[in-house]
């Protein structure tokens, strides 16, 4: 594997989009027979350095090499033409058509414009062979699990002589026993002498499969490195890096105490809460004026915990109590009425409506929860919007402005101002810093204390360790899907502590219950 | 001077703004070319006149609009309206046409309120098929513009049954305060509309299920029963709109009432600026739009073309309504204009659906 | 060896009949029918009552299976009827003023695919939704029918009347019309299209996502263009069709017939939202329609609006049965 040359070189790869330095100056290199991981967090350029590889983007500078020859391909297709191919993480086939057709269409063998079925089945059967699959070519793909669909668009991707293939992130709705098939399927190509380019967020994965692990972080290539050389640890903190925070240190150094985690009873108490496929069983109380910040790598199933103590999701296991109360959280609504809020990390689809106005966008919340015959006075309405604008500085101040028009920094802030009008018991925190500038930043965590102080009960999800420790009285770790610990945040307790829990997953710290 | 270029520039980009000034202009070739056109006489206390002419004959549109345009907020369509006016319409003369004395206020008011009741109930069938069952809105509104059709005829037995009924005459030719009653009419909905949804959440309601339903589902909001209320209550205006129309002959004829009125009042909502997509919805925009259409085939009449004739510039005004308010096509424009912007990437055209 | 796992994998084994409960639901509902017709009236044995019901939707046969190309796509050409009636109304008038058959045939049968083609891009490249362009199309060509003439104009020409009137049978007196056998020629030709060519399985894809089909390198915008254009076609032919049977071009034909061709493909087994459909389907479809109305005309107590009333029932029936069998494709 060493002794051939690389099949893919890329090469001081830069490209930068309007106010954003997507990619600084990468090199990556892909040999035949090897499947290699390329790790980093959300915006660390992975996506765009596949984009520019495989011809969506063009690179402002730096030099592909395929094969020997300097290649700039205009789109996917032309990438697989000449031997890249990739397969998405969404499978991106039709499953209202059958096996053969999905893997043929738009290169089926034909005779005189006919297409030749009984040949094209043949050769799909002969395809799905070598890859040590037995499927009936004939059925629907729709009527198969999706861990075959992606092996189906595995076996499409490869057909096109392909030599080397792209996976990105195939795994994230994979269960574990289907995990296991996909990586057969990826030996069997790595020894057939494909190069295999694996995305993924999830740490085992790349320790059962990868011959090597390139890392990217912020735009920036941090290095190259052989999977045995690297231990998870190390691989967890070039992802996440050292850097220390730009922000001015709240509570400099000070923990915050655990003590407010009394005797009483949870505000909430989840127990043994899970969804198939989405989180394994967990159990979490949060008390009055406690926060829980919520650990882990992208993917890790964070928030999906969210979104089932919220009723985004029907939970398929456990139940959660409220208030001394068990309730059964069929849609949000429950949710709410027993006092929840959640900000979700997705503000474009999932927060925010973007042609209605800063007001309106405020109040929704409440509004629902009175229902529509019962409309919140106009002036409540101004005194509530003019009092949230002023506390988080909404800028610019004009509760008339669409909400699409403002900063992401200050649309988080009117979804914040959504809940905090609602007068919640316990908010839930999906990223609620990410993509926002320093200041923005600082002034939600200096709230998200304000609002613990005040008896609030949060749950904090960041990628961010430093800002989950600065917050949260406990941090409960997540890892592939499942909560591996839950640790107090007292003095023992730092960032490194929880990479580690991160890295090795449960039995390390001091793990609470 | 730059005050008033940037006022212009925030005036032609009001929503309303093409529409408006299409109606202004056709006003105005229409009294160029017809000097009586605008002209408005009182006869016996009642106001007479081509404008008074064409508030009247867009009463019913304006009812039909109104309801549409609350669907149309929610991300939805009811091409059931036209059927709707027909039954609604066809029960209403059946009743008065049996009554004993078919000038008796007691009944019209009888015959009024079951066929009411009839709509609402067609109307409740709509949007549990769209907000229960959770089919594609344009799907199962189809079913019962099919099939309404054929209940309004079995209404109807296939004949056109003409009334002789004072009250419900009125409804469509009578006067009340020297006005149309139509118009009175129609504009006592559109205020109910306007209080009904601006009073009340519901406006607010319904546009946040159109502007992102995924949304407004984590905010707690019952998208389900907000569809199936919109459904409701677009049969309901139907429902008036049925009466009018058939009282303006005194007759019921379940083939040719409400005929294509959905089309029109689809047509109404786009122009007065309410996206197809959903969300921000306009009632005045609404109605701007319906008097739009009802001059524009006043215009086609008085110029002596076959009122069939009317539907080619209908066909113009929709295009032109649809490529103005694409962003593709504007994007089309301004890149013309600037010169070569990159093309944006893969467009993301799923339109959200309303969850059951 | 870890294969036998794979296989288990899959969700539901026998989809073959799943895909196609819609259209042996409708084939067994076409049967029903007819058997109810044949045991309550003698004359509706008769081989010519089935040949009777193409002679009379021939028309609807072919254009209902140009609507099986736009369905398939996911789409929906509310245009047809009237494009069905200007072909008529066109060729209608051009007769009248002398023009040679022949020539009017090629005009007549380009204006349909020229209107489509100018929606499938208005659809495709300004990113308008299907509804609202072909609806612009239906009140365009519905007022360039009475742009031509208020009136109903009749055909005198040698080559219509002659076509109009060729039986073609067999000794015992049972027969066709020439349009049937145009129109079986249109299924097999769109049959054929569908099955074994690139264009046909494209369209397939784009109803299966759309999405998918552009990143599997399809030619979706070619495909989504050229299959408004083969609806336009196919109107056309329709229109001709229509001309051949009523020997004349009238204004206000063919109204709302749109409804009816989406009732009968949709009651063809095709999925509304794509994807999934066949034109053998959307022949029974058309056969249902006819068959309905055949048995209203031989019952004297039903009335023609039950047509109306049953057809919007076989919908809701079908839209039914299509979403609780799960032919949704994400």
């Amino acid at each position: 594997m060493t002794g051939s040359p690389p099949v893919l070189t890329m090469t001081g790869i830069s490209k930068t989009f309007p106010g954003v330095r997507a990619l600084h100056d990468v090199d990556f290199r892909l040999f035949p027979g090897e499947v290699h991981a390329l790790m980093g967090e959300n915006g660390a350029g992975k996506s765009t350095l596949i984009k520019v590889l495989t011809g969506v983007y063009e690179i402002d500078a730096g030099t592909i090499t395929l094969a020997g020859e300097q290649v700039a391909f205009t789109g996917p297709m032309r990438a697989a033409a000449a031997g890249v191919s990739t397969v998405y993480q969404e499978v991106n086939l039709c499953t209202n058509l059958s096996v053969a057709e999905n893997i043929f269409i738009g290169r089926e063998p034909r005779r005189l414009g006919a297409i030749r079925w009984g040949e094209m089945r043949r050769r799909a059967r002969e395809l799905l062979a070598r890859l040590d699959l037995d499927l009936d070519v004939t059925a629907q793909l729709g009527t198969y699990s999706l861990a075959v669909q992606q092996m189906v668009a595995i076996a499409r991707a490869i057909d096109v002589r392909a030599r080397v293939l792209i996976l990105d992130e195939p795994t994230s709705s994979l269960d574990a026993g289907e995990v296991a098939q996909l990586f057969r399927i990826m030996r069997q190509l790595r020894d057939q002498g494909i190069a295999i380019l694996f995305v993924t967020h999830f740490l085992d994965q790349v320790y059962a499969v990868a011959d090597r692990i390139t890392v990217l972080r912020n735009g920036t290539l941090v290095g190259e490195y052989r999977t045995g050389e690297l231990p998870q640890f190390s691989l967890v903190e070039k992802m996440l890096g050292k850097e220390l925070d730009v922000l001015e240190r709240l509570d400099e150094q000070q923990k915050r105490t655990v003590a407010v985690r009394s005797a009483a009873a949870p505000l909430v108490d989840a127990a043994e809460l899970g969804r198939r496929g989405a989180v394994a069983p967990f159990s979490l109380r949060i008390h009055a004026g406690e926060v829980v910040g919520l650990a882990g790598l992208l993917g890790s199933g964070r928030t999906e915990v969210a979104r089932l103590l919220f009723g985004a999701d029907r939970a398929d296991h456990g139940q959660v109590t409220l208030d001394g109360g068990r309730v059964s959280l069929r849609s949000p609504v429950q949710a709410i009425d027993r006092g929840v809020g959640f900000c979700s990390e997705n503000r474009r689809a999932e927060g925010v409506i973007p042609e209605l106005s800063v007001r309106e966008n405020m109040i929704l919340a409440m509004q629902a929860a009175r229902g529509w015959l019962r409309p919140i006075p106009r002036r409540r309405q101004d005194e509530l919007v003019e009092r949230y604008v002023k506390a988080l500085s909404i800028r610019p101040a004009d509760p008339e402005l669409p909400v699409r028009n403002l900063s992401g920094g200050n649309q988080q802030k009117v979804l914040l101002a959504r809940w905090l009008i609602t007068e919640p018991r316990l908010l839930i925190l999906d990223e609620p810093t990410r993509g926002i500038d320093v200041g923005a930043k600082a002034e939600i965590q200096k709230l998200v204390l304000e609002l613990s102080d005040g008896g609030m009960a949060v749950l904090f999800i960041s990628a961010e360790l430093e800002e989950v420790l600065r917050l949260s009285h406990r941090v409960a770790v997540m890892r592939d899907r499942t909560m591996v610990a839950q640790l107090d945040n007292d003095d023992a307790l730092d960032a490194d502590g929880v990479m580690r829990t991160i890295a090795r997953g449960a039995g390390s710290g001091e793990a609470i219950r | 001077m730059n005050g008033v270029a940037d006022r212009f520039r925030r005036l032609t980009g009001h929503r309303l703004f093409w529409p408006a000034l299409v109606l202004v202009a056709m006003i105005a070739a229409n009294a160029i070319h017809r000097p009586g056109f605008l002209s408005i006489e009182v006869k016996n206390g009642h106001l007479y006149g081509t404008p008074i002419d064409i508030l009247r004959l867009s009463a019913p549109l304006i009812l039909v609009a109104l309801g549409m345009t609350l669907v149309i907020a929610t991300g939805g369509i009811d091409l059931s309206v036209g059927s709707l006016c027909a039954i609604s319409g066809a029960i209403a003369c059946l009743y008065i046409s049996e009554a004993p004395d078919q000038n008796s206020l007691a009944s019209v008011f009888t015959a009024l309120a079951l066929a009411v009741g009839a709509a609402l109930v067609l109307g409740a069938w709509n949007g549990v098929l769209v907000a229960v069952i959770g089919i594609q809105p344009i799907i199962a509104t189809l079913i019962l513009m099919v099939a309404g059709r054929g209940l309004a005829q079995l209404v109807t037995e296939g004949q056109i049954i003409t009334v002789n009924s004072g009250p419900y005459r009125a409804i469509g030719l009578g006067h009340v305060l020297t006005l149309p009653l139509a118009i009175v009419i129609a504009l006592a909905a559109a205020l109910l509309v306007a209080a009904f949804t601006r009073r009340t959440a519901l406006g607010l309601i319904v546009e946040s299920v159109g502007g992102n339903a995924e949304a407004s589902r984590l905010a707690g909001i019952r998208s389900s029963r907000t569809v199936f209320l919109v459904y409701v209550v677009s049969a309901a205006c139907a429902a008036l709109a049925g009466f009018m129309m058939t009282a303006n002959v005194s007759s019921a004829d379940g083939n040719a009432a409400g005929l294509w009125v959905e089309l029109d009042a689809i047509l109404a909502v786009v122009i007065g600026g309410t996206s197809l997509a959903g969300g921000r919805f306009s009632l005045g925009g609404t109605i701007l739009g319906a008097l739009l259409i009802q001059t524009l085939t006043t215009t086609v009449y008085a110029m002596n073309i076959s009122p069939q004739t009317s539907l080619l510039f209908k066909a113009v005004v929709v295009i032109a309504v649809c490529l103005i308010q694409s962003p593709a096509f504007r994007a089309t424009l301004t890149r013309r204009r600037r010169g070569g912007a990159p093309r944006p990437e893969l467009r993301q055209r799923e339109k959200e659906q309303v969850p059951a | 060896m870890s294969s036998t796992s794979l296989t288990t994998g899959r969700a539901w084994r026998p989809t073959l009949a799943r895909r196609h409960v819609p259209v042996l639901a409708t084939l067994a509902l076409l049967l029903v029918m007819y058997g109810i017709g044949v045991s309550q009236y003698r004359a509706f044995s008769g081989i010519q009552v089935v040949f009777n019901v193409f002679i009379d939707n021939g028309f609807l046969l072919v254009v209902a299976v140009g609507m099986t190309f736009v369905i398939l796509t996911g789409g929906i050409d509310l245009s047809v009827g009237s494009v069905v009636a200007m072909t008529a109304m066109v060729s209608a008038a051009l007769l009248q003023d002398g023009v040679p058959a022949a020539l009017v045939l090629v005009v007549a049968l380009l204006i349909g695919p020229v209107l489509g083609f100018l929606m499938g891009c208005a659809i495709h490249f300004f990113d308008i939704q299907p509804f609202i362009v072909t609806l612009a199309g239906m009140f365009f060509a519905r007022g360039m029918c009475t742009f031509i003439s208020d009136s109903s104009i009749p055909i005198t020409d040698g080559f219509w009347t002659a076509v109009s009137q060729e039986r073609i049978g067999d000794p015992r007196g049972n027969f066709v019309s020439v349009s049937v056998l145009i129109a079986f020629a249109v299924v097999l030709v769109a049959a054929y299209v569908l099955a074994y060519t690139r264009f046909g399985r494209t369209v397939y894809a784009i109803g299966g996502s759309s999405q998918s089909a552009l990143l599997m390198g399809l030619p979706v915008g070619r495909t989504r263009i050229a299959v408004y254009t083969v609806s336009g076609l196919c109107s056309a032919i329709g229109g001709i069709l229509l001309s051949f049977y009523t020997l004349s071009g009238a204004p206000l034909i063919a109204v709302g017939m749109e409804l009816d061709v989406i009732a009968a493909v949709v009651i063809g087994g095709t999925v509304l939202t794509g994807g999934s459909g066949y034109v053998f389907g959307t022949v029974l479809g058309v056969l249902v329609l006819g068959v309905i109305q055949t048995l209203i005309t031989f019952d004297g107590s039903l009335n023609s609006w039950w047509t109306r009333i049953v057809i919007g029932g076989l919908l809701f029936a079908f839209i039914l049965l299509q979403r609780l069998i799960g032919i949704r494709f994400k």
